[in-house]
């Protein structure tokens, strides 16, 4: 019932609901729990990227949203911009998008960006405004809480918390670990 | 003199106070706390339904800030179950206010401050050498009975996850009666 260093699990396996990167197959999946408008998760975005690049297909990336909407007043229709893209096949572009311009994540540039990245205008405003996809970043957000994740960002390799810090080297060397010999 | 009045205070106190947290089945003592500059809160007036209390070493530190910043974000689920989340900490009513507006935080936060750290003495959990409580999180049923207890490391944040499995064994118990 309560969750000591190192034993936290994913208690929502990876599936087709997920948005990822890299193939099924991949030997490591690595799964990041982060909220756009967090600066921790700003300074893992790149280092996510470099750690991509480096093993290529031997890694599986998925990104689920962790808003914490009190702290981070944007956070919340941040994660819905980039599941209204994910709709219309950029959820990656705008996962990046969003990433590289963390400081100015107000409705206005929502919209701006979705333009910039050719989604129907229309679609994506009309989405915004209805919330179309609350539910589903709460459903990411509580499937986070239920596996032990308590802050931003939080990353699993092949379903177990990593505990130790995200720095490349360490997050690398932890994702080898996790490779079969 | 002052040094016997002083080693006679802390035995007394020791002597007071269980050894460590209070465990499930033990019925939850009854305190009030100020919440406000000008407002308390008793832990009676909350029977009748769960409640979840989450002592903290300290407003501001990193680590609570990020515990009581994710207890908000989940309060809509322990809403859900009808249990009442409270805030315990040393800090003082002034320290409260400023944090909770700062952190927006939508439950109360009481303050343990005056004798200071009695109520987490009573739940033992005071940490006497640094002068705050434990990480501790207790859910107590609506009969004011402790059902689940848990004291974390202290730079740890335990996060949401026991909290929420402890109201769900309480409710397929409720349902199950």
């Amino acid at each position: 019932m309560t969750q000591e260093s190192g034993t936290a699990r994913l208690t929502l396996p990876v599936s087709q609901r997920d948005h990822q990167q890299g193939p099924e197959t991949a030997p490591v999946t690595l799964v990041e729990y982060g909220d756009y408008e967090c600066p921790y998760c700003g300074e893992a975005y790149p280092i996510v990227k470099e750690i991509q690049r480096r093993l290529g297909d031997r890694l599986r990336f998925v990104f689920r949203n962790f808003p914490l909407t009190q702290s981070h007043p944007h956070a919340q229709h941040a994660a819905e911009a980039a599941e209204a893209a994910a709709v219309q096949e950029k959820f990656w572009e705008m996962h990046d998008y969003l990433f590289e311009h963390q400081r100015a994540l107000d409705d206005a540039h929502l919209v701006q960006y979705a333009v910039a990245l050719h989604l129907d205008e229309e679609t994506f405003k009309r989405e915004m405004t209805e919330h179309a996809y609350a539910n589903r970043v709460r459903e990411d957000f509580l499937s986070g809480v239920r596996s032990g994740v308590n802050g931003t960002p939080t990353f699993f390799i092949n379903g177990v918390r990593h505990d130790d810090s995200y720095e490349l080297e360490t997050l690398l060397a932890a994702i080898e670990a996790a490779m079969p010999s | 003199m002052l040094s016997f009045d002083k080693d006679r205070r802390e035995n007394q106190l020791v002597k007071d106070e269980p050894s460590s947290a209070l465990q499930p089945g033990t019925p939850a003592p009854n305190f009030t706390l100020h919440n406000t500059p000008d407002q308390s809160v008793s832990l009676s007036d909350f029977r009748g339904q769960p409640v979840i209390l989450a002592f903290y070493p300290a407003d501001w530190s990193p680590v609570c800030g990020d515990q009581m910043a994710l207890y908000n974000e989940v309060l809509p689920e322990f809403r859900r179950f009808n249990a009442e989340l409270i805030g315990i900490s040393v800090d003082g009513v002034w320290c409260h206010k400023a944090f909770a507006q700062d952190r927006k935080l939508h439950f109360p936060l009481l303050a343990d401050f005056e004798p200071k750290g009695e109520v987490a003495k009573m739940y033992g959990v005071y940490r006497r050498p640094d002068g705050t409580s434990e990480r501790a999180l207790f859910v107590l049923d609506a009969e004011g009975v402790i059902r689940w207890s848990y004291v974390s490391p202290v730079g740890i944040n335990p996060g949401a996850d026991g909290i929420l499995t402890a109201l769900e064994a309480l409710k397929t118990e409720e349902l199950s009666q």
